[in-house]
């Protein structure tokens, strides 16, 4: 006898079960596609969110922090903005349709919809595990998104930003994108609000590097704080293949973050940087792993969070290395600062390692401002609240300045954490 | 300028006294050197005069321009004119040294209601003070302190002394971990800006800085008072005889 125990829905689970009812018929897919959302969301229904009880959720209990999902809404989206670096080309997405107009040279790209509707997107649709509710709620539901390839030894001048606008009700959007052998680009995948209306967001990108590629892939998160955003981007890195990952989180009452990388081809290399600007009630969670699947690959690793008010940061960063993965270098740093009594942070930095001749090694610090650097500053004048974004930009600036090759980046970056800090501090 | 009445204060945390009754006044345009030997007070009288929140002041006041500064914070009393030089400057990686020395001068200038300076102003009055003092242009573009030398870092201090043009400059042991040439390099500086409505207060171990900015006044400080003060002979008499007769006397 089945003895699966019924538990009551909540109102968030009802909603996005919904969500998916009221769409039917409406959702893009051929028959395989549409036969996975089925599954996707007959398993949200009968697993219901993750709880604390599910490892990898242990400290973002999404049942109980989700309280609920607005209706989608088709007429909750937004214009486009301006790119956060000037001259980018903007590719966007709006309620599932893609505007791919403004494509540079080298670069291809069509709608998702479409990919979803011949049936070609279906084998990207399936989840990573039993765990993966962001998989599965984005499988569900995902209407549109932008299918992106940048052919081989293609260099783009200008960054390419993917953006999403959201106001109200909820998108679910993808990003496939490939990059071929010796592809140099910078994509920064944005995700934005306009308003404070409550919005539920989720994203998965889909990322491929060729041999050699060497790319930078920016995570701009700035929804609004009653947001949700649930976000994931899986990687694999081809031979040689250099990936500069750098999430922002600037925005959202409830966020998840999920990276899950491959590095597959041998002289592979992660640089992977995480900006976490948390303030009132909110709720972030940056939930890493990378498996170093063969020899001689490396990565870095290093988070800074910046935790005001009440708001409470997650960091899960796993490092596996496999058996064969001889000679891997790879360290992870999770920093924060906690700027008030309430504010909370956990982090879980964990390492598997299977091979005998590697370099691995985590740590993670805790700390408040600097008093004898705060004193200093205001010695000379500078006045308390403004000694004190200084500091608290210090801290996450050390590591944007590591993109000082394009100036205009990093300033971009550094605009839109001043102006998180000047809001917030 | 400077007139302490009577003061007392003690570190905030334990409640320990180390300013005991101390009076001390400086006029426009005098040099006073504090000397005294080690636990004295004399670095606390620094930091309680730029207003470090560690210390309070339990009884007795501070008139600065005949006002009491004792309920104006730190950067308020740096806006009107009060500088220290840190015996040991503070490191601060990713703050980059030109913003900072911008921040500040334009900070102090807002609270005085004056306009802010032009960036190509601003350049002009960094590089001219900058050449003076022997600071290359690469010190400038590095983090506030990070990887600064001991020498350079006093010269840091004299620069940012220079730039914001204070009426009360405080010196806390400046001389240490100096050598002759840094030292004569750093007096020049305090020399050049002697002016007749600016006075500074000299705090050092040792006479020999003192052969260098040649004070008006010495004031010998032990376990929180001064318990002597003098001309500048009296510098050369500590030198020769130690603190010890002093002391005794004051004992």
């Amino acid at each position: 006898m089945n003895m699966q125990q019924v538990i009551k829905m909540t109102a968030a689970e009802t909603a996005l079960v919904d969500a998916y009812t009221a769409q039917l018929g409406d959702l893009p897919g051929n028959g395989a596609v549409l036969s996975l959302r089925d599954t996707l969301v007959h398993d949200l229904k009968t697993a219901g969110l993750p709880t604390r009880r599910v490892e990898s959720w242990h400290y973002t209990d999404l049942r109980t922090l989700l309280r609920s999902v607005p209706a989608a809404d088709p007429s909750a989206f937004s214009d486009r903005v301006e790119a956060v670096v000037t001259g980018s080309s903007v590719l966007s997405v709006r309620n599932g349709e893609a505007d791919i107009k403004g494509l540079p040279d080298g670069v291809t790209a069509r709608s998702y919809t479409e990919s979803l509707i011949d049936g070609s997107a279906a084998a990207g649709l399936s989840v990573l595990g039993s765990d993966d509710a962001i998989g599965r709620i984005n499988g569900g539901l995902v209407r549109g998104g932008l299918e992106i390839a940048v052919a081989e030894g293609v260099e783009l001048e200008a960054p390419l930003e993917l953006q999403v606008v959201q106001s109200r009700g909820q998108a679910h959007t993808r990003f496939p994108v490939s990059f071929g052998a010796g592809a140099k680009a910078t994509v920064i995948e944005r995700h934005l609000s306009t308003d404070a209306e409550p919005s539920f967001v989720s994203s998965v990108s889909d990322v491929t590097l060729a041999e050699g590629a060497d790319i930078i892939w920016i995570i701009l998160q700035q929804q609004g704080t009653a947001d949700t955003h649930l976000g994931q981007i899986r990687f694999d890195l081809g031979r040689d293949a250099k990936l500069h990952l750098f999430v922002i989180n600037a925005g959202g009452k409830l966020v998840r973050q999920e990276i899950h990388g491959r590095a597959s081809g041998e002289g592979s290399d992660l640089t992977l940087r995480a900006i976490n600007l948390l303030g009132g009630d909110s709720h972030t969670d940056v939930t890493f792993t990378l498996s170093h699947d063969v020899p001689h690959t490396t990565s870095s690793e290093i988070i800074r969070n910046v935790v005001f008010d009440r708001a409470k940061g997650v960091f899960q960063g796993k490092i596996l290395v496999a058996k064969d993965a001889q000679k891997t270098d790879a360290k992870m740093a999770c920093n924060t600062l906690l700027l008030s009594d309430d504010a909370d942070l956990s982090a879980k930095p964990e390492l598997e390692i299977f091979a005998d001749d590697v370099q691995c090694g985590h740590g993670a610090t805790v700390a408040d401002i600097d008093h004898t650097q705060l004193f200093y500053l205001l010695s000379r004048g500078i006045p308390e609240n403004k000694a004190r974004a200084m500091l608290v930009n210090a801290f996450v600036a050390e590591i944007v300045e590591e993109l000082e090759d394009d100036e205009a980046l990093v300033e971009a970056l550094e605009g839109v954490i001043s102006a998180w800090l000047e809001k917030h501090a | 300028m400077l007139e302490i009445k009577n003061l007392h204060a003690r570190i905030a945390e334990d409640g320990t006294e180390i300013i005991r009754g101390l009076d001390l006044t400086v006029k426009a345009g005098e040099v006073a050197a504090i000397m005294g030997p080690n636990g004295s007070g004399k670095s606390t009288l620094s930091y309680i005069l730029s207003g470090r929140e560690d210390y309070e002041v339990t009884e007795g006041d501070i008139l600065y321009n005949g006002e009491s500064i004792l309920e104006l914070d730190a950067a308020e009393r740096a806006a009107k004119g009060i500088f220290l030089a840190f015996q040991y400057p503070v490191e601060i990686p990713g703050v980059a040294t030109m913003q900072f020395l911008k921040v500040a001068m334009n900070e102090q200038r807002k609270y005085r209601g004056e306009d802010e300076l032009s960036t190509p102003e601003f350049m002009r009055r960094v590089k001219e003070a900058a050449a003076e003092l022997k600071i290359a242009p690469e010190m400038l573009r590095r983090p506030l302190n990070v990887g600064f030398s001991g020498g350079e870092k006093k010269r840091a201090e004299i620069l940012q002394m220079a730039l914001l043009e204070p009426k009360l400059c405080v010196l806390d042991e400046t001389d240490s971990g100096l050598d002759i040439d840094a030292l004569k390099v750093v007096a020049d500086g305090v020399n050049s800006l002697r002016s007749p409505d600016r006075a500074v207060i000299v705090i050092t171990h040792y006479q020999r800085l003192l052969d260098y900015i040649v004070p008006d006044t010495v004031h010998v400080l032990y376990r929180g008072q001064v318990v002597k003060s003098g001309d500048k002979t009296l510098a050369h008499e500590l030198e020769a005889k130690g603190y010890a007769d002093i002391i005794e006397a004051a004992a």
